[in-house]
């Protein structure tokens, strides 16, 4: 913070400054009373209030993972409903292989690549900054690519495990179209488990974010926590780290509520007890 | 087990062969700087060309490869043991050591895997050691809940009640008769996870927490070299589909893990 050739009084003045000559123990003490107070302290470096400069930046990565869902969702469960149908044919295979190197391919190097193809080649968009849809497209495809691939995956597994339950049957014995079995009968019964994975993939892509937005420049949360990591600017780290998780649970919250919704039998067992 | 689960092992089998032996196989020193080939494409001389500061590629890959793999499989076996433990105790003894246990898994699932990660590392100085820590704290959850499970449906077995009323002590029952019935699912569960831990490393090391400079890792690579994207591509594209492929292998022998041995767990 203030260089290797520093006074020692002036070390000693920041110490004092910060709490750290405080035992641990008062300084935790400390941080927890500035969180109840709806407070996360100020950048060492900046010295601008933590939260403040989430509060700006949050509406950037929400803006990256809303686009990264628009793509994600429909493609994923499309992807999962040609498997299905086409199972073990040589689709489903190529499905298949695409999705498991989905997951295997680490965000930051596709973010790279795609950057390196759809920017530097072809020269499509911008490769780097915050700003409008053209801005957003990169990152938003290298985000997600991983939630693609899940996506798929549950998508395929558990379309495969309706079907094969004696409704359907009932459902094509009764004659009904192609399209009402898979859009009505089959769709309703895989939603629990997509929904799940959805609310499980926004957490990857708070994971991804601290990956994605260094890498194409986006000026969001994850952008934010990696400066704070190359400068070891702790509040600011503590700050997105803390957002992030309440960020979190909160989706788990909401997809809990959901299931309420999505389930009648959720709904049932709960009024019995 | 599938085919492609098997050719997955074999390259898994050759990837570690090449980390192991990189110093004899490795064409130079990964950490010397030849300032007379910097940026050199891929060629006869250096197969993967060369880096801004003139080290060959390849080198760095073998060598990086060591590092990365070693601290995947260590960070996975420190994860399971740990687990298993936890695991062990949490589902047998049960009461207030299975609440707090519990408690404590919740609150590390909580997390988004990789935020829990970067906030463990930071607390210490970067280095192997440090991701080895980040990655088995965050990783002992998953399996510590797994065999919690697997030790519920064992308790009540007629050769637990046996060994209980022979007078056998807790711990010899813990580690003794159940730890055994464990350890083949938490071996199981750690090839699954191994391709999440190569991803977990790679990324800690792309953000600088990782392995220092000069010491070669392969997230490190693709983070130093990234400048270069546009004009010597080179530099990023082998260390990353070095991430890439061993990731897919572990994942793929995870997937046929999981299939021959019906393990249900999520991703």
């Amino acid at each position: 913070m203030v260089g290797e050739r520093a006074q020692p009084e002036v070390i000693e003045k920041i110490r004092k400054q910060l709490g750290a000559d405080k035992d641990v123990f008062s300084q935790y003490a400390g941080y927890v009373k500035l969180l109840m107070k709806g407070e996360m302290g100020r950048s060492y470096y900046t010295n601008r209030k933590v939260l403040d400069d989430i509060l700006i930046k949050f509406p950037n990565t929400m803006k990256l993972a809303f686009g990264a869902m628009v793509i994600a969702v429909p493609t994923g469960i499309l992807l999962g409903f040609i498997a299905a149908y086409k199972k073990d044919t040589p689709v489903d295979r190529i499905i298949s292989a695409v999705s498991i190197t989905g997951l295997s391919v680490p965000v930051f190097w596709s973010g790279l690549m795609i950057m390196l193809f759809l920017s530097l080649k072809l020269r499509l968009f911008p490769p780097s900054g915050t700003g409008d849809i053209r801005f957003l497209v990169m990152p938003a495809l290298t985000l997600s690519l991983p939630a693609i691939a899940t996506l798929a995956r549950v998508t395929r597994t558990s379309v495969i495990e309706i079907s094969e339950m004696p409704f359907i049957g009932t459902a094509r014995a009764k004659g009904l179209s192609v399209f009402r079995i898979n859009a009505i009968h089959i769709f309703r019964n895989i939603l629990i488990p997509l929904v799940t994975i959805i609310g499980l993939d926004i957490a990857s892509y708070l994971n991804g974010a601290v990956l994605t937005e260094t890498i194409f420049g986006w000026d969001g949360i994850g952008r934010f926590t990696m400066d704070g990591i190359i400068k070891r600017d702790y509040p600011v780290i503590m700050g997105c780290i803390i957002i992030g998780t309440v960020v979190f649970v909160l989706i788990n919250i909401i997809v809990d509520i959901l299931y309420h919704y999505l389930d009648p039998r959720v709904r049932l067992y709960a009024s019995d007890r | 087990m599938h085919l492609t689960g098997k050719i997955a092992g074999v390259t898994i089998i050759i990837i570690s062969i090449l980390a192991v032996f990189s110093s004899f196989l490795s064409p130079y020193d990964p950490e010397k700087i030849d300032l007379d080939s910097i940026k050199e494409p891929p060629g006869i001389k250096h197969p993967f060309g060369t880096d801004n500061k003139g080290r060959d590629i390849l080198s760095r890959v073998l060598y990086g490869g060591r590092i990365s793999v070693s601290i995947a499989v260590i960070a996975a076996s420190i994860s399971m043991f740990i687990g298993l433990v936890m695991g062990l105790c949490s589902g047998y003894l049960g009461g207030k050591i299975d609440t707090a246990i519990m408690a404590i898994v919740d609150l590390i699932l909580a997390f988004p895997s990789l935020l829990l990660a970067i906030g463990v590392s930071i607390i210490f100085p970067a280095g192997i050691y440090t991701v080895m820590i980040a990655i088995a704290f965050v990783g002992w959850a998953s399996f510590a809940r797994l065999i919690r499970g697997h030790v519920l449906t064992l308790k009540d077995a007629a050769y637990i009640e046996a060994a209980e009323a022979i007078g056998c002590s807790r711990f010899r029952i813990l580690f003794v008769h159940l730890m055994p019935q464990c350890l083949p699912i938490g071996l199981v569960m750690a090839g699954i996870k191994l391709g999440g831990y190569v991803l977990t490393e790679a990324s800690l090391s792309f953000l600088g927490l990782g392995a220092q400079p000069p010491m070669p890792t392969w997230g490190s690579m693709v983070s130093m070299n990234r400048a270069y994207i546009a004009s010597e591509p080179w530099m990023v594209l082998f260390p990353g589909m070095a991430i890439a492929v061993t990731a897919l292998c572990f994942n793929v022998l995870g997937d046929a893990l999981r299939d021959k041995y019906g393990l249900k767990m999520r991703m």
